[in-house]
């Protein structure tokens, strides 16, 4: 079988967003516009297919009663590197997503994969399956990003098309609600019809 | 399969990965740590440079406290002071960068940070007719506060809370150059 799946599982059947419906948090909250749910994404992602590499190969050390401890820690390891680099590298980034970037500690999508997938799998699938799962959610993030930014501020990765102010409601909280709810019936729409 | 939950185990593995991972990050604070303040560096460097006219020296830092609140300035020689200056805006503290040349005139204002609502006040960062307003701003000859309070500046459309916020942390800013120019006058 290939491991193809992997990949394209995180994507479509696993998608965390809009099938897993997890870390709602940072999606609700930081999409306002398509590069920070893009930033987010990716920032997310790094976390993910490290933390999946290295959990599968301690996790056959671990005894079963410190597993928990044990993932979080790595995590936050994780977190704290990519917290350090995006200060340094992409200040501007790192100013936008601010709080969020610690809160990827407790996203479930990473714990939830350490948990579900990685400490029952090899290197190389936890690896595809980090990937896979951080490119669904950096795309899921995008894509609401962008159509809150296309309504609620006329523009699309900070090009703007449609001059003045668009329909404020969807940069702010409600739209995000909106946004996530219909694009996850659109979403979910397609995968029945397969 | 995994290692038996025995209490000597469960100290052993955690300790070693807390270890590991205390190490991990140690590493990473040290390889980022002059990139990170060189970022910072560079920001209030070039926020100094948006506020103030052209100037050549090295800002210097230092702090004075005004009435209630403590505000960190930068004294920049041939252009003039670069204040930072706080204040409650709709959604949180709103801080800005104020320059003030010798003569007392506000020369620019840049925001440093703030968390006002997206679309509405946030636009106190952005928009280019609210903030022209207070380019070469003469204190001593129009009030620093918006046209509902009585003052010279018009306020961003639906943003009152905001504006009011914006012209109180400038006008606090003129307030400690005041402060800072009759103490200069006297110590130096």
């Amino acid at each position: 079988m290939s491991k193809w799946h992997f990949i394209t599982d995180g994507f479509v059947k696993n998608n965390p967003t809009f099938v897993l419906v997890l870390g709602m948090c940072p999606t609700l909250a930081t999409t306002t516009s398509a590069i920070n749910g893009l930033e987010m994404g990716l920032a997310t992602m790094f976390v993910l297919i490290l933390s999946n590499i290295v959990i599968s190969l301690i996790a056959p050390k671990v005894p079963d009663k410190v597993r928990i401890p044990v993932y979080i820690t790595v995590i936050a390891t994780f977190v704290t590197v990519l917290q350090l680099l995006m200060q340094a590298y992409t200040p501007a980034a790192y100013e936008t997503l601010g709080l969020f970037i610690p809160l990827i500690v407790v996203n479930c999508i990473v714990l939830g994969r350490a948990e579900g997938f990685a400490n029952k799998h090899g290197v190389g699938e936890s690896a595809l399956d980090g990937i896979g799962v951080g490119l669904g959610f950096t795309a899921s993030l995008t894509v609401i990003g962008l159509v809150r930014e296309i309504l609620g501020s006329g523009s699309a990765f900070g090009w703007k098309f449609i001059p003045g102010d668009g329909i404020l409601a969807f940069v702010m909280a409600p739209g995000a609600f909106l946004v996530l709810g219909f694009l996850m019936v659109l979403f979910n729409k397609y995968l029945a019809k397969k | 399969m995994a290692a038996a939950s025995t209490l000597k185990n469960m100290t052993l593995c955690l300790t070693l990965v807390c270890l590991i991972c205390a190490a991990v990050v140690g590493v990473a604070y040290a390889v980022t740590k002059e990139p990170i303040d060189a970022a910072a560096q560079a920001k209030t460097t070039a926020s100094i440079a948006r506020v103030l006219p052209e100037f050549t020296s090295t800002p210097q830092e230092g702090s004075i406290r005004v009435g209630q609140a403590d505000y960190k300035y930068y004294k920049v020689d041939g252009a003039g002071y670069a204040i930072i200056s706080s204040t409650s805006g709709f959604g949180g503290l709103l801080t800005l960068m104020v320059g003030v040349t010798g003569d007392g005139k506000v020369c620019n204002t840049t925001v440093l940070s703030h968390s006002e609502t997206p679309g509405l006040g946030a636009k106190c960062a952005t928009d280019e007719r609210f903030l022209s307003q207070f380019r070469g701003f003469d204190p001593a000859a129009k009030t620093l506060a918006v046209r509902k309070d009585g003052g010279d500046l018009d306020a961003i459309t639906a943003s009152t809370i905001t504006s009011r916020a914006y012209a109180l942390a400038v006008a606090n800013a003129v307030e400690v150059f005041n402060q800072l120019n009759k103490g200069g006058q006297g110590d130096e």
